[in-house]
């Protein structure tokens, strides 16, 4: 099998699948034509993350990367849920291929979007450093996916 | 319940090509080349497999190279061409965008050896066109090379016609027919074919086995050195057993060609007809000059892999081009050479049949697959901006 059985969980009964109305903080991250797009919905309230919701086009591994880092920041302070790396949710998967990585990738990078933006709305001051820029990752270079 | 649907990656052996295998291991276990009696049962079994291939391609049993499969035939037609075209300043080649990988990455070896290469365009259909090779032909053309049948999109390509432009300019003319070789009716002297590749799993035989057909006078170049098997060809001890059982499904497939493909058709059609259904689908190669077991569509707003992995726990196995499926991040090179762009690229789905599908595999496959495409545009953002007027539908 090429994946996890914790992944195969995670792909084929996804947690916290769909959208929340009005969210306080939304992210977007992906590009379909790489075959990939992760959007991450924010209820937060008194700084904690109420209620996640996500929505992925993607691969199996896309889909539970997404599922598991929703679980990973439901009910945690926004701190916390910015320490979240790439590599505690391909962990707590039970490992993913290695040309799959790439999709825990976006995972983290969904959820510090989706914090971003939160910050942004409110006019909430915060530090640059910790949400790189897209092209950092590489993974959509130029947009041809290469 | 468990529907194999993919039969253009691999297909299950027939019971005759295993009988036809198994006194091969321990009864007639002889190698081909040695002088007793043990090694001329085996020679002579080999000279019969040889000459039943040859009849059926319309050739001679010295035109047959037996070779490890497909890939190795491909890889042997190109270089030996390049070869002798190479020996007269022929540097030039033709192909086509939607060749197997076996012929592009060979192709892309020789262009660094200063080959020059084109790539015919098959179109929204995924068909050359002939009066297109015509015009690429130039005096320095050493060699054409353009599948019979695509292995994604089923298309089928006019061969005979393709072959004649070639015979007509003196220029060889090789067929990767790996996915054509029984189950569409071929005949290497009707089809002008000068070179053609096969190989056995395809048409329910064993793996590890092919052919490479070389038309007389066009000398191989060998890829394997050593022993002089295969007339010095292809050094290696004959794999007895798999060209036993692989001129045994050839014989069955071909047998069976025009009842096969009379039952093909209609269920090939039904499920189609079924998945175009589908909003927002569409149907990618050619609706009537495609193999008899091929489907192949791409469902907008979703991924294939996620697709498969879904479809396979419900029971069925089928493909997909979605770079997801393999280690690459670019999907399907013939999805995209046909002209569909990446993001509708991502979510193509293959269904390759045989004839042991059922009317009733195909109703419950359409069913499974309308449901499964639903839940995961359902979780699609790319669906729900498509929905939203916030994105444009590619496939109407």
């Amino acid at each position: 099998m090429l994946y996890s059985e914790k992944v195969m969980d995670h792909f084929t009964n996804p947690r916290n699948v769909g959208v929340i109305e009005n969210a306080d903080g939304v992210g977007e991250v992906g590009n379909a034509k790489c075959g990939d797009i992760m959007k991450i919905y924010l209820k937060i309230e008194n700084d904690i993350i109420a209620d996640v919701k996500f929505e992925t086009f993607g691969c199996g591994s896309a889909i539970a990367s997404s599922s598991m880092a929703t679980e990973m920041i439901k009910g945690k302070p926004l701190s916390e849920a910015l320490t979240l790396t790439n590599k505690a949710v391909a962990e707590a998967l039970d490992g993913l291929p290695a040309h799959k990585l790439h999709c825990s990738v976006l995972a983290e990078e969904a959820v510090k979007a989706a914090v971003k933006d939160y910050y942004d709305k409110n006019g909430i001051e915060y530090d640059h450093a910790i949400f790189p820029d897209c092209a950092s990752c590489g993974h959509c270079e130029t947009g041809e996916c290469h | 319940m468990n529907i194999y649907a993919d039969n253009a990656a691999t297909t299950k052996m027939s019971k005759a090509a295993i009988e036809a295998m198994l006194p091969y291991f321990d009864q007639i276990y002889g190698n081909p080349s040695s002088l007793h009696s043990t090694g001329q049962y085996a020679a002579e079994a080999l000279f019969m497999a040889r000459k039943i291939i040859a009849e059926i391609l319309g050739c001679d049993a010295r035109e047959i190279t037996f070779t490890s499969g497909g890939s190795e035939a491909d890889n042997q037609a190109i270089v030996s061409a390049a070869s002798i075209g190479a020996k007269k300043g022929k540097k030039h080649i033709i192909s086509s965008a939607i060749e197997h990988h076996a012929v592009l990455h060979t192709l892309e070896k020789l262009k660094k050896q200063g080959f020059e290469i084109t790539l015919l365009d098959a179109h929204e259909n995924g068909i050359v066109r002939p009066e297109e090779l015509a015009a690429a032909i130039r005096p320095d053309t050493a060699l054409v090379t353009i599948m019979y049948a695509n292995n994604e999109i089923g298309s089928i390509q006019p061969i005979a016609e393709l072959g004649k432009i070639c015979r007509e300019k003196g220029v060889i003319f090789h067929t990767d027919a790996v996915q054509a070789v029984g189950h569409v009716k071929i005949n290497v002297v009707e089809d002008n074919i000068d070179m053609l590749s096969l190989s056995a799993h395809k048409f329910h035989g064993p793996k590890g086995i092919g052919v490479l057909y070389a038309k007389k006078g066009i000398p191989l170049t060998n890829l394997i050195e050593g022993g002089a098997q295969e007339r010095g060809k292809r050094a290696g001890t004959e794999n007895l057993p798999a060209i036993m059982g692989m001129a045994a499904a050839l014989k069955e497939a071909v047998s069976d060609i025009d009842e096969n493909t009379a039952k093909l058709i209609p269920l090939r059609d039904r499920l189609i007809e079924g998945l175009l259904q589908i909003p927002h689908t569409v149907l990618n190669g050619d609706p009537k000059l495609r193999l008899p077991g091929n489907a192949n569509v791409c469902f907008e707003g979703i991924e294939g892999e996620s697709l498969l992995l879904l479809l396979d726990s419900k029971g069925i196995c089928a493909s997909s081009g979605s770079a997801c499926t393999s280690d690459s991040l670019d999907p399907s090179h013939v999805l995209l050479a046909i002209g569909r762009p990446h993001e509708v690229a991502h979510g193509s789905l293959r269904l390759s049949l045989s004839e042991e599908n059922t009317i009733e595999e195909i109703d419950y496959m359409i069913e499974a697959i309308k449901e499964v495409v639903a839940y995961l545009r359902n979780m699609s953002p790319v669906w729900r901006d498509l929905q939203e007027g916030k994105r444009s539908y590619v496939i109407q």
